[in-house]
């Protein structure tokens, strides 16, 4: 194997839009560190502006739970934790 | 194979195929029938493959741009081709194979990129012709798939189609601009519609009776319009536009079916698709020449960005903190 084709790192990449919103995830990149890592993610996933910053995370690094058992981990919906589970009469208005 | 495997792998099947049915989204930690994981690979590689070797006709007027201004937006739309082509290769890497692996496969030609690239772009014209009939194709196409079944395919496709606007607005201001200028001008607009229009209307695929994956695709979700309707939609869209323009669309049997309320069209050259599909258009060869050029010259770079890398490991980084 060529020494180039070692093949770059792959790091997620999570842009927030503006200030107070969430980072969201946009994509990924190949970099070899950190450093390259962010400025690929600005020339890729914000050409237009849109984000105020950005995360890049290694790929390897990312944890999830099994989407095959979301059941278990998202399946107890308990309604009663909605406001709409309660009903509220007419007179009483918005509540 | 034992028993529990077979009833596994129906169950996993049966929950793939419900999650279909509800229109809702397959994503990367999802089992998949393997067929479909390599459909899905299949399709984005060649579409991350368009974006990129798509940068190579348009790349041809970069240093040609009748002023700066149109040079700067040239390079812009150049620029977002190559972005196009990295967030498909990122969504493409989720179905598990690696984006040395793409490259392989398209250096070696086991890959294709739409035969639109294949043609060359002879006159100024040709980069409005591209923004405006090939880039709207491509949206027609492409806002479908926004909602095809693949989630990190139809989220890089919302991006996409985006950006895709600017694209096909800037070759329809190109084009309106030599459409009401001088005589040569005009004559320059009318030669790049007469060139481009028929490929354009190619690029969907050969139609629904002869087209191979459509079927399947359509009952994986993955293209919810046939090659036929995209078509015609594109046609119905674009007539009323080349009219505006005072262009002529080079087909003698264009015309408006009132009972059908969509225009007629003449037939495709299907032969002359083939042909270039299987490689023997006007640029086939110089545009793979060129892509394998620009990868093997680029080999120090990537090489050296790695040595860079190892010499510095050890030391943090990171100039930022996450916040």
């Amino acid at each position: 194997m060529r020494a180039s084709e070692q093949g770059w790192p792959l790091w997620e990449v999570f842009v927030r839009a503006d200030r107070g919103l969430n980072h969201v995830h946009a994509g990924s990149v190949h970099a070899v560190d950190a450093e390259t890592a962010l400025q690929a993610a600005r020339d890729v996933y914000t050409r237009r502006a849109e984000g105020v910053s950005i995360w890049v995370v290694r790929s390897t690094e990312i944890v999830a739970s099994d989407p095959d058992r979301r059941d278990d981990w998202f399946g107890d919906l308990k309604p009663y934790r909605h406001p709409t589970f309660y009903e509220i009469p007419d007179a009483i208005g918005h509540m | 194979m034992t028993v529990t495997d077979e009833t596994t792998e129906a169950a996993l099947q049966e929950r793939f195929d419900a999650t279909l049915a509800d229109g809702r989204k397959i994503e990367p930690r999802d089992w998949m029938p393997e067929p479909y994981r390599q459909t899905m690979i299949r399709q984005i590689a060649q579409h991350a493959h368009s974006e990129v070797i798509g940068q190579q006709p348009e790349g041809n007027w970069i240093t040609r741009a009748p002023t700066l201004a149109r040079k700067a937006v040239l390079v812009a739309k150049v620029q977002d081709e190559a972005g196009h082509g990295l967030y498909l290769y990122s969504a493409c890497e989720t179905l598990g194979i690696s984006r040395d692996e793409l490259n392989r496969r398209l250096h070696e030609g086991r890959q294709k990129y739409s035969s639109i690239f294949n043609y060359p772009t002879l006159t100024w014209a040709d980069v409005g012709a591209i923004g405006w009939l090939v880039d709207g194709a491509a949206i027609t196409n492409q806002v479908m798939l926004t909602r095809t079944s693949y989630g990190p395919y139809a989220r890089a496709m919302i991006r996409i189609c985006k950006e895709e606007s600017f694209h096909q607005r800037q070759g329809f201001e190109i084009m309106h601009t030599l459409a009401t200028g001088t005589d040569e001008q005009r004559a320059m607009a009318q030669d790049a519609l007469d060139r481009w229009w028929w490929p354009s209307i190619s690029m969907f695929g050969p139609p629904d009776a002869e087209s191979v994956h459509t079927e399947q695709s359509v009952a994986w979700g993955i293209k919810l319009e046939t090659n036929d309707q995209l078509r015609q939609k594109f046609v119905d869209q674009t007539v009323p536009q080349a009219d505006y323009l005072g262009l002529r669309i080079p087909d003698p049997d264009l015309r408006w079916n009132e009972e059908r309320g969509h225009y007629d069209f003449g037939a495709i050259d299907w032969d002359d698709f083939w042909k270039v599909v299987r490689g023997d258009g006007p640029c086939n060869r110089e545009r793979l020449e060129h892509k394998r050029a620009t990868w093997e010259a680029g080999a120090w770079v990537r090489e050296a960005a790695l040595a860079h890398a190892a010499k510095k490991s050890g030391r943090d980084t990171t100039t930022e903190e996450a916040r």
